[in-house]
C-alpha cells in the first residue's frame, strides 16, 4: 500500500466508514470500543451491529485505511479475544480528504443562503 | 444464544469467518446484554440473524467482486491463455449444445400431437417385409382388435389442383374419416374431417402453408370449390401450421371412401395404419393381442394371409434405425469434443497455477488462506467458462439450423431444429462442469502443493502436476485418435456405398413428373395419346437422346412390390418372389443407360391385344432360370400370364445401401382400363446432350399442348434424386470430420503446452546437460520422446475405443470392416504427426537454451 495513493478515489466514504476512521483518531480501540463510540458522538443514531462494524473493517483493512495493532494493553485489562485497530496515515489523509469534501458541501450550501434550520 | 450465533457465521466465507469469527462474537455478545425484556431471546435470537445473513451475503459479495476484479487483471495479462481456455470451452459447449438439439428435436420432443406416446403405426408384417395394409385387412384389424380406441388408416395420392393460377401437383393424403379425431388435432379454421363427410359430396381440408401460398391466408376459403384431379372438392378447413401429418410434404386431406370391391384383393396393400392406444394398454399388450387376430386371419385366408402378421410400432419409433444412429453418432462425437476440452481446460489451468506458483505462495504467505486462494482460482476457471459456453450456446444457435438434413423425413415435425429451453439447459450444465469439475482440481492442487514448495525451490514443484497433464494429453490424443478413426470409417463407407454401381447412369438425365388424374385418364388409349404425343415431340427436341415414361424412378419409388409366379411351377409361397414392378414405354433402359443383356426391349406393338409380355432384370432370370435362358418362358403376376421377351442389367431400386427385388418392366398399355391405378406411368425421363434445365421451357409447352390443364411438377435431375440418397451421410460426415479436426486440433494445442511448459520448467536441467556437452540433437530428442511417447500411448488407447465406437456402429459402415487398417492407420499417422507439430516449436525453444544463462539463474 502506498501513503501517497490518491485519497480521493475513495470518496465519497460510506458513513459507516468515516465514523469508523473518527473513532480511530485519537486512540486505538477494539471493535465493541468502537460500537460504543460511534454510538456516543451520534447520540445512539448509529448503531453498528456486529457484522455490518466487521465488514466495514476487513474493507478498511484491505483498502488501508486501518490497520491491526500488534501490541495490546496488558492482560489483566483485556480481553484474550479482542483485536485492537488504528488508524494509518493513508486513513487519515483519506479521513481529511472527506472532511474537506464535505465542508466544500456545506459552504456552496451557506452561499446559497440554506441553512440548517429554516427560518 | 451464541451457539445460534455461532453456526450462522458459518454463511461468512471460511477466511473471514477465521479471521473475524472470534471478534464478531465478542462484539455480538456486549450487544446482547443490552437486550433485556420479556421477548429477549426471541428478539435476541432475530437480530443475529439479521446481523448475520445481509453482512454475510454483502462479503460474498465482496469477495466475488474482488476475485472478479483480480481475475480481469489476470487474464488480460495472459490474453494467449485467455483466448485459448475461451476458445477450447465455446468448442466444447458449442458442439454439444448443436448435438443435443438435434438429438431433443429427433428423439426426444414429443411430438405434436396430443398425447403423442399412445399413437401407435401399424403395419403387415412377415418375417421378411413390412407392408402397407390392405383395406380388407384394415377392415378385419379395425373390426377384432380391442387394444386401440381408434384404428384409422390413410394413403398419400398427389392430386393435381387445377383452375387456379398454373395447374399445380399437391401432395393430398387420403385419410378415413375418424382420423383427424383420432390423432386429436383441431383445424385452425373451418373444421376437420368427421365420418358424415364420407356420404356428403367430396371435401378437402388445407394444410396451412398451402393455405397461405395458393389462397392468400383468406378465410373465404372456407366453402370455396376447388378442383383435385378434375373432381370439385368443397375446402372445410384448414390445419394449423404445425400439422404435419403423416409427413411435412403434406398439403391437403380428403376423405378416403372404400367402395365394397375394394375389399376384395387382401393382397393390394397401400393403407398405412395408424392408431390410438386405449388408456391403460401398453404397447406390449396391443402387440400380444394383434398377434392373436393375424394368427386368426391367417387361418381364415391361409393364401394371402397365412404368414402375415402385424407389426405395432410408436409413432416417434418410425424412422430408420439408421437415421437414430447418425444422430446418436453426433452426440457421441460432440461428448468426446467436450471431453477433449475439459482436460484441456484442466491442463491450461494446471500448468498457469504451477506457472503462478510462486505469485499464489507469496499470497497464501501473506496470509490469504487456501480458502480463499481456490476461491479465487475458480472464480477464474468459472468466468472462463462463463464467456466460452457464452460463445459456444451462440455458435449453436447459428449452427442447429444448418443440421436440418439431418431430420429425417419421416418426422411428421414442422419447423427446423433450434436451440430450446432444455439444450441451454445442457448448456448450463455443462459450463458448470467444465469450469467448476475441471477448474477444482488444479486449485485445490495449487492450494495445497504450492505454498512451501514454490517458495523454498519453485521449479520442482510441478512434478505431480506434469504427471497428471501427461495423462490428460494422453485422454486427449485417444480422444482424437477414436474420433478420427470414427469418421474415417464413415467416409469409407460412404465411398463404398458411392462407388457402388446404381445399375443406371443418371448423368443427363431429366426427370419431370406429369401425372395424369384419374378417372380422367382411366382408359389406356387416352393415356396412349398423351404419351405417344409427348414422347414424339420431346425427343424431336434438339440434343434429346431419349425419352421415356414410368411408373417411378429407382431410388425415389422403392416398394411397389409384386409377387410372381412362374407357370408350370408350384406356386411360390414366401416373398422370394417379390418383384418391383414398374410399367414403362419402349426406350426407357436406353434412356436411363440401363443395359439390354439379351431379347427386346417393350415396343410400341406390345398392345392389349396381343400377347401379354414382361422383360425382367438379370437376378430374376438368374433365380429361377439358373442354368438356362429366361427368353420364352411364362410368369404370372396381378393375374395375368405374360412372356419374358427381354432381361436387362439389374437397378438398385432400394438406393446404394441396401439390396432391393429383381425388376420386372410391364408394357404400358398391356393393362385394363382403370387397374392397378397407381402404377400409370407418370415420370417422364429424358436424356440430353444440353444442359438438361435448357430443354424445360420446351418440355412444359408440349405437356400443355398435349393436355392444357396438365401440370408439371418434380423437375429435378436424376443425378440429384441419387445424390440426396447419401445427403445426410454426408451432411453428417462433413460435421464429423470438422470435430474430428477439432479435435484433433485440441489435442495438438495439448501436446503443445504441456511440452512448452515442461521446457521452461526444465530449462535449468537442459542448459547443465548442454554445458555437460550433450549435442543439440540429443536435447530435441528428448523433448521430442516425451511429446511422441504421450501421442503413442494417446493413439493405443484411441484405437481401442475407436474399434469399441465401430462396432456399435455397424449398420452405417456399409461393409468397411471396423478394424479397416488404412483408417486406423491414417488416424494414427495424422495423430502423430499433430504430435510432432506440437513438439516442434518446444523443441526448437529447448535447443536455443543458452547454457551460460541457465546455469547463471542457478
Amino acid at each position: 500500500m502506498t501513503p501517497d495513493r490518491d485519497a480521493d478515489a475513495l470518496l465519497p466514504l460510506p458513513p459507516a466508514t468515516f465514523h469508523i476512521l473518527l473513532a480511530l483518531v485519537d486512540q486505538e480501540r477494539h471493535g465493541y470500543a468502537i460500537i460504543q463510540d460511534v454510538e456516543a458522538r451520534t447520540g445512539g443514531e448509529l448503531r453498528l451491529s456486529a457484522g455490518t462494524l466487521y465488514r466495514s473493517i476487513a474493507r478498511m483493512v484491505e483498502q488501508g485505511l486501518i490497520a491491526e495493532v500488534a501490541r495490546r494493553p496488558p492482560a489483566r485489562l483485556d480481553d484474550e479475544r479482542r483485536r485492537y485497530y488504528r488508524v494509518t496515515p493513508f486513513g487519515t489523509a483519506v479521513a481529511r480528504a472527506e472532511m474537506r469534501r464535505l465542508t466544500q458541501l456545506v459552504r456552496l450550501a451557506r452561499a446559497r443562503g440554506l441553512t440548517p434550520e429554516a427560518t | 444464544m451464541m451457539r445460534l450465533y455461532r453456526a450462522l457465521l458459518h454463511l461468512y466465507p471460511a477466511g473471514y469467518r477465521a479471521e473475524y469469527g472470534g471478534e464478531l462474537c465478542a462484539v455480538f455478545g456486549e450487544r446482547m446484554r443490552e437486550i433485556s425484556g420479556p421477548l429477549a431471546p426471541a428478539r435476541r435470537a432475530l437480530a443475529a440473524a439479521a446481523d448475520v445473513v445481509p453482512n454475510a451475503l454483502a462479503v460474498h459479495w465482496d469477495v466475488l467482486r474482488q476475485d472478479l476484479r483480480h481475475t480481469a487483471r489476470a487474464l488480460r495479462r495472459s490474453p494467449g491463455f485467455a483466448t485459448t481456455a475461451v476458445l477450447v470451452v465455446a468448442l466444447g459447449v458449442g458442439a454439444n449444445t448443436a448435438a443435443f438439439s438435434l438429438a431433443d428435436y429427433v428423439l426426444m420432443r414429443p411430438l405434436p400431437f396430443p398425447d403423442p406416446d399412445r399413437l401407435v403405426r401399424l403395419w403387415q408384417a412377415t418375417p421378411e417385409y413390412t407392408n402397407e395394409l390392405s383395406p380388407a385387412v384394415y377392415r378385419d384389424w379395425k373390426a377384432m382388435s380391442t387394444s386401440f380406441s381408434g384404428l384409422e388408416a390413410f394413403t398419400t395420392q398427389p392430386a393435381n389442383l387445377v383452375g387456379r393460377t398454373e395447374p399445380r401437383r399437391l401432395e393430398t393424403v387420403l385419410v378415413t374419416p375418424g382420423l383427424f379425431e383420432l390423432v386429436g388435432v383441431p383445424a385452425f379454421a373451418g373444421r376437420t374431417i368427421v365420418p358424415a363427410d364420407s356420404a356428403a359430396g367430396p371435401v378437402a381440408v388445407l394444410s396451412y402453408a398451402l393455405w397461405q401460398a395458393q389462397f392468400g391466408g383468406a378465410t373465404s376459403v372456407l366453402g370455396q370449390v376447388v378442383r383435385l384431379d378434375g373432381v370439385p372438392h368443397t375446402v372445410i378447413g384448414v390445419m394449423p401450421p404445425s400439422f404435419r401429418f403423416p409427413n411435412r410434404q403434406a398439403e391437403a386431406w380428403t376423405p378416403l371412401v372404400f367402395r365394397e370391391d375394394d375389399y376384395e384383393d387382401r393382397t393390394d396393400t397401400y393403407l398405412y395404419g395408424v392408431a390410438r392406444l386405449r388408456d391403460g394398454v401398453t404397447l406390449e399388450r396391443a402387440r400380444g393381442e394383434m398377434a392373436v387376430v393375424t394368427s386368426q386371419l391367417g387361418r381364415q385366408y391361409p393364401k394371402e394371409d397365412g404368414r402375415t402378421g402385424a407389426a405395432v410400432r410408436r409413432l416417434r419409433e418410425e424412422m430408420s434405425a439408421r437415421s437414430r444412429l447418425l444422430v446418436i453418432a453426433l452426440c457421441g462425437a460432440a461428448l468426446c469434443i467436450l471431453l477433449l476440452a475439459c482436460a484441456n481446460l484442466a491442463s491450461l489451468l494446471l500448468a498457469r497455477a504451477t506457472a503462478r506458483a510462486r505469485e499464489l505462495a507469496v499470497r497464501a504467505a501473506l496470509g490469504a488462506g487456501r480458502e480463499r486462494l481456490v476461491r479465487q482460482l475458480l472464480t477464474e476457471s468459472a468466468v472462463l467458462a462463463t464467456i466460452g459456453g457464452v460463445v459456444g450456446v451462440l455458435t449453436a444457435v447459428a449452427a442447429v439450423p444448418l443440421l436440418a438434413q439431418l431430420v429425417p423425413a419421416a418426422l411428421p415435425v414442422a419447423e427446423e431444429p433450434s436451440v430450446n429451453g432444455r439444450a441451454l439447459a445442457v448448456a448450463v450444465l455443462l459450463v458448470a462442469v467444465t469450469g467448476l469439475a475441471f477448474g477444482i482440481v488444479p486449485a485445490l492442487h495449487a492450494g495445497r502443493s504450492s505454498a512451501l514448495a514454490a517458495l523454498r525451490g519453485g521449479d520442482r514443484a510441478g512434478g505431480r502436476t506434469q504427471r497428471v497433464r501427461a495423462t490428460l494429453v494422453v485422454v486427449e490424443v485417444a480422444a482424437s485418435v477414436a474420433l478420427l478413426v470414427s469418421s474415417g470409417l464413415l467416409i469409407r463407407a460412404v465411398w463404398n456405398i458411392q462407388a457402388r454401381d446404381p445399375g443406371f447412369r443418371a448423368e443427363g438425365v431429366l426427370r419431370v413428373r406429369t401425372a395424369l388424374p384419374l378417372p380422367k385418364y382411366d382408359s389406356v388409349s387416352r393415356r396412349e395419346q398423351f404419351f405417344t404425343r409427348v414422347l414424339r415431340e420431346v425427343r424431336a427436341l434438339p440434343g434429346v437422346l431419349g425419352a421415356a415414361y414410368v411408373t417411378g424412378l429407382p431410388m425415389e419409388m422403392r416398394g411397389g412390390i409384386w409377387g410372381v409366379q412362374i407357370v408350370g411351377r408350384p406356386p411360390i409361397e414366401d416373398e422370394s418372389n417379390g418383384v418391383s414392378l414398374r410399367y414403362v414405354t419402349p426406350g426407357f433402359y436406353a434412356t436411363l443407360g440401363i443395359p439390354l443383356l439379351s431379347g427386346r426391349d417393350v415396343s410400341d406393338a406390345d398392345a392389349r391385344d396381343r400377347p401379354y409380355v414382361a422383360v425382367v432384370s438379370e437376378s430374376f432370370a438368374r433365380r429361377h432360370w439358373p442354368n438356362e435362358s429366361a427368353l420364352g418362358k411364362r410368369i404370372t403376376v396381378a393375374d395375368d400370364e405374360r412372356t419374358v421377351v427381354g432381361v436387362v442389367g439389374d437397378v438398385r431400386v432400394r438406393g446404394r445401401e441396401q439390396e432391393s427385388e429383381p425388376q420386372l418392366y410391364l408394357p404400358y398399355r398391356q393393362v385394363a382400363d382403370g387397374a392397378i391405378r397407381n402404377y400409370v406411368p407418370k415420370e417422364l425421363a429424358v436424356r440430353s446432350a444440353v444442359p438438361p434445365a435448357t430443354l424445360l421451357p420446351a418440355i412444359r409447352r408440349i405437356v400443355r399442348a398435349a393436355d392444357p390443364e396438365q401440370p408439371v411438377s418434380h423437375v429435378r435431375l436424376l443425378s440429384d434424386i441419387v445424390g440426396e440418397e447419401t445427403a445426410p451421410r454426408l451432411t453428417q460426415l462433413r460435421l464429423l470430420a470438422t470435430l474430428s479436426l477439432i479435435a484433433l486440433l485440441i489435442a495438438g494445442v495439448g501436446i503443445h503446452g504441456l511440452l512448452a511448459f515442461t521446457v521452461a520448467q526444465r530449462s535449468r536441467e537442459l542448459g547443465v546437460r548442454r554445458a555437460l556437452g550433450a549435442p543439440v540433437g540429443g536435447i530435441v530428442g528428448l523433448v521430442v520422446r516425451e511429446g511422441v511417447g504421450l501421442a503413442l500411448a494417446g493413439v493405443a488407447v484411441g484405437v481401442l475405443v475407436a474399434y469399441a465406437a465401430a462396432r456399435t456402429m455397424g449398420a452405417l459402415l456399409a461393409g468397411v470392416p471396423p478394424e479397416d487398417p488404412v483408417t486406423v492407420g491414417t488416424a494414427a499417422a495424422l495423430c502423430l504427426a499433430t504430435a510432432l507439430v506440437g513438439c516442434l516449436r518446444p523443441a526448437l525453444r529447448a535447443a536455443r537454451i543458452d547454457p551460460a544463462t541457465a546455469l547463471r539463474a542457478e
